[in-house]
């Protein structure tokens, strides 16, 4: 398979040696411990609550059903009791809308899925989003408007510091690879390609084991970030160009995270609901892990598993570095997509200081969407949105490579993902005036 | 739980270690050859030009700041690294107060006018070179003969012409080339001939150009499009009538041509950010360069050719605009 890479990008420190070697740890449920499920932990609709304070629930039932197609139902981490339909922090909204349940003893069982209908319909059941961080409903991928003549997995881990795919990657090899199939054969789709970034040799030599007998071609990928970009994966492994605003399925593929087709196999053979994932806990803790945490578990828990935060911790960061949020508060809860929890001291931090920009250019040079950050910004600045549109502020991907690499630490993407939402906004009222 | 108040930024919260008064500082890094060998040629003079621009340059921008409010830039490197080039563009008998003047001219009336670092449209340094010419030819054109310093660090100077001034003025006495005055390659490489204090001696300033592009301060686009054009434009002049003009080989030696491409072209602020309007901002500064010096009235001409050039930076960065990834085009 030859890999045709993608223009752009940047090299960070990838840092993952500090979990990359450790196996997956289970965090056992506590009865007593409170459990935090936002309705929306995935892109499109919140989820609606199907169950009332004060009600059992057993792992794995369902307590809040889709808000439409374009979303995701949630399942109870735990067995336990809904103590309140309120309020829960949530890194993006601040509080958002949510369940919370109280752990009783919790064991590994769990109320399985109906296995009635279509495939896509058990996968939607399951409410799996994807587990890559964007948290796109998956059913909705997996039913593609056009033909799809190639499924790609995504095993890149571009992010640094994160090892949750990695260590998924070694450890649950085969669910990762019969889910692949799984989607390719169910979906009738060509090829299946799985990609791996070359610092993961350990995967890539595992995945070469099955390549021939499952039928997959195994890409292994220059390391460069955003390689696990949707776009950029593409074009680095089809050599395949995604239009400006439309989804990969333009061009006939669909991409999945490792993680995703692993669930994706849960779902279909063992009727598991999307209730847990692996999370890397690393930066300033005592023992640096991977976990595997319920969705809902409070980040703190995650912390003092990994005995506790290693000097005065200055921000966390939920997600990896490039792409992460920091978040207010250590009660804020691993959701669906939460890869990764990172904790930075003060003096983890890079020099923030800010200088005026003195066009270097290396932004433009480093952004993977080929857009010229520098001069956006100034847009930006003074707020106008129709010349960030002509430059297609809103084919940014919101990766960071501008703002990673800019010496005069200006906030640039920053300021694109605020503008891209008052462009949004703007698109709207444009069609209800026209309409 | 113990509620702490953590830091919320906007991602990504990792940065690459380059920050931009460490860029200047790599740029400063970079000049030290240079400055070495004007020390060497010039001796007491060139250590009282670097010296007086310097502090000139950082006086007026820690100056403005002051008086207009603005918090005070000088930690950014800026200003050294103007003086610096301002400098390099003058002659080592310059007497102080153009470079007062110059400094004056370049911080204040080129740059902090406009908005300071990052916001003017035209190369600070070369902006006081070029009023300084206007303003003062004679003392702008007294040409010092270099003497090594081993002949003595305070040595008396003895005037002398550059060799693109001889060569004008052979042309225009002569009709044509005078090959007994030109200097050697030799010379002209090590900077061993007469000129601004940091314009000749092209190895040096090659050198530092490129410990820039290794230290991925500069990319080649602009020196290699620069240098490029001149050579090419020089050659072909050249081949059709050898008597009107030196060849394309000691042209690019010779002069500022070395210096403005290495160290002046490609400032960032006053260059375009895209890469392939680099390009063509190369090719346009050689091609200025080269006409003025074969056909214009003064000797040399690649201060004026980077200036034109600056002007036209916003226009070539909004319609060389790249399509971006997946763009259609319209």
């Amino acid at each position: 398979m030859p890999f045709f890479g993608f223009k752009g990008g940047v090299h960070p420190d990838y840092n993952k040696s500090l979990t990359s070697g450790k196996p997956t740890e289970t965090l056992p449920v506590k009865a007593g411990d409170k459990y935090y499920l936002p309705l929306s932990q995935h892109i499109g609709a919140p989820a609606k609550p199907v169950v009332a304070k004060n009600q059992q629930v057993k792992t794995g039932e369902l307590v809040a059903e889709a808000g439409g197609f374009i979303s995701a139902a949630i399942h109870s981490p735990v067995n336990g009791k809904v103590t309140s339909i309120s309020h829960v922090i949530h890194p993006m909204a601040g509080r958002m809308e949510g369940i919370i349940i109280e752990a009783d003893e919790t064991n590994d069982e769990f109320e399985p899925i109906s296995d009635e209908g279509t495939f896509q319909q058990i996968v939607q059941r399951a409410g799996i989003t994807g587990m890559g961080g964007a948290t796109f409903p998956t059913h909705v991928k997996l039913s593609p408007p056009k033909e799809v003549d190639s499924l790609l997995i995504n095993g890149a881990e571009c992010e640094p510091y994160l090892t949750c795919d990695h260590r998924m990657m070694l450890e649950q090899t085969l669910k990762v690879i019969k889910g692949a199939v799984l989607i390719k054969e169910k979906l009738n789709i060509k090829n299946l390609i799985i990609g791996i970034e070359k610092n993961k040799p350990d995967a890539i030599q595992i995945f070469k084991r099955y390549e021939k007998e499952y039928g997959f071609e195994l890409v292994p990928l220059y390391v460069k970030y955003p390689q696990g970009g949707e776009k950029q994966l593409i074009k680095a492994c089809l050599n395949r160009v995604v239009p400006e605003g439309k989804l990969p399925v333009e061009v006939g593929v669909i991409v999945h995270n490792v993680g995703t087709a692993a669930a994706v196999y849960e779902a279909y053979y063992d009727k598991k609901p999307l209730f847990e994932r692996i999370v890397t806990v690393t930066g300033a803790v005592v023992t640096p892990k991977n976990l595997r945490v319920r969705v809902g578990t409070p980040i703190l828990s995650l912390i003092d598993a990994c005995g506790g935060f290693l000097g005065v911790p200055k921000k966390i960061v939920m997600g990896g570095p490039m792409m992460g949020m920091a978040v207010t508060s250590v009660e804020t809860p691993v959701m669906k997509g939460t890869s990764g929890i990172l904790v930075y001291r003060e003096e983890d931090m890079p020099d923030l200081t800010k200088y005026p920009c003195i066009r270097c250019g290396r932004c433009v040079d480093a952004c993977p969407m080929l857009l010229v950050p520098s001069i956006m910004d100034r847009f930006v600045k003074k707020e106008m949105y129709e010349e960030l549109e002509q430059h297609h502020v809103m084919n940014c991907i919101e990766c960071g490579c501008c703002s990673y690499v800019c010496p005069s630490r200006r906030t640039l993407v920053g300021g694109f993902k605020t503008s891209k939402r008052h462009i949004m906004q703007r698109i709207k009222e444009r069609g209800a005036k026209n309409a | 739980m113990p509620d702490r108040k953590f830091l919320v930024t906007f991602s990504p919260h990792d940065r690459h270690p380059e920050t931009t008064n460490k860029v200047m500082m790599t740029v400063v890094i970079a000049m030290l050859p240079i400055i070495a060998n004007s020390i060497w040629y010039y001796g007491y003079y060139a250590v009282k030009g670097y010296v007086l621009t310097t502090l000139f340059c950082i006086g007026f921008e820690y100056l403005f700041d002051k008086i207009s409010g603005r918090p005070v830039a000088i930690k950014d490197n800026s200003a050294l690294v103007t003086g610096l080039l301002l400098a390099m563009n003058m002659p080592a008998a310059a007497p102080w107060w153009t470079m007062l003047v110059g400094s004056f001219i370049a911080i204040v009336v080129s740059k902090q006018v406009y908005g300071g670092l990052g916001q003017n449209p035209f190369n600070p340094a070369l902006v006081a070179r070029v009023f300084l010419l206007i303003a003062w030819p004679v003392e702008m054109t007294s040409w010092v003969k270099p003497s090594p310093i081993i002949h003595g660090f305070l040595f008396d100077t003895v005037s002398s012409a550059t060799p693109l001034g001889t060569l004008k003025s052979d042309i225009i006495a002569h009709g044509h080339v005078v090959t007994a005055n030109l200097a050697t390659y030799t010379d002209q490489i090590i900077g061993n001939v007469s000129g601004c204090m940091g314009g000749d001696g092209a190895v040096f300033v090659l050198i530092g150009g490129l410990f820039m592009m290794n230290r991925k301060v500069i990319s080649w686009h602009i020196p290699i499009s620069f240098l490029g054009t001149l050579f090419a434009f020089t050659g072909i002049i050249w081949l059709i009538n050898p008597q009107r003009t030196i060849d394309p080989f000691l042209h690019i030696v010779s002069g500022g041509a070395m210096l403005a491409a290495f160290f002046m072209a490609t400032d960032y602020v006053t260059s375009p950010v895209i890469k392939r309007a680099q390009i063509v901002f190369g090719i346009g500064c050689g091609l200025i360069a080269g006409i003025i010096r074969i056909y214009g009235s003064y000797p040399e001409g690649t201060g004026f050719a980077v200036l034109i050039m600056n002007a036209f930076v916003p226009l070539l960065d909004k319609y060389m605009r790249p399509l971006s990834f997946g763009e259609v085009k319209k």
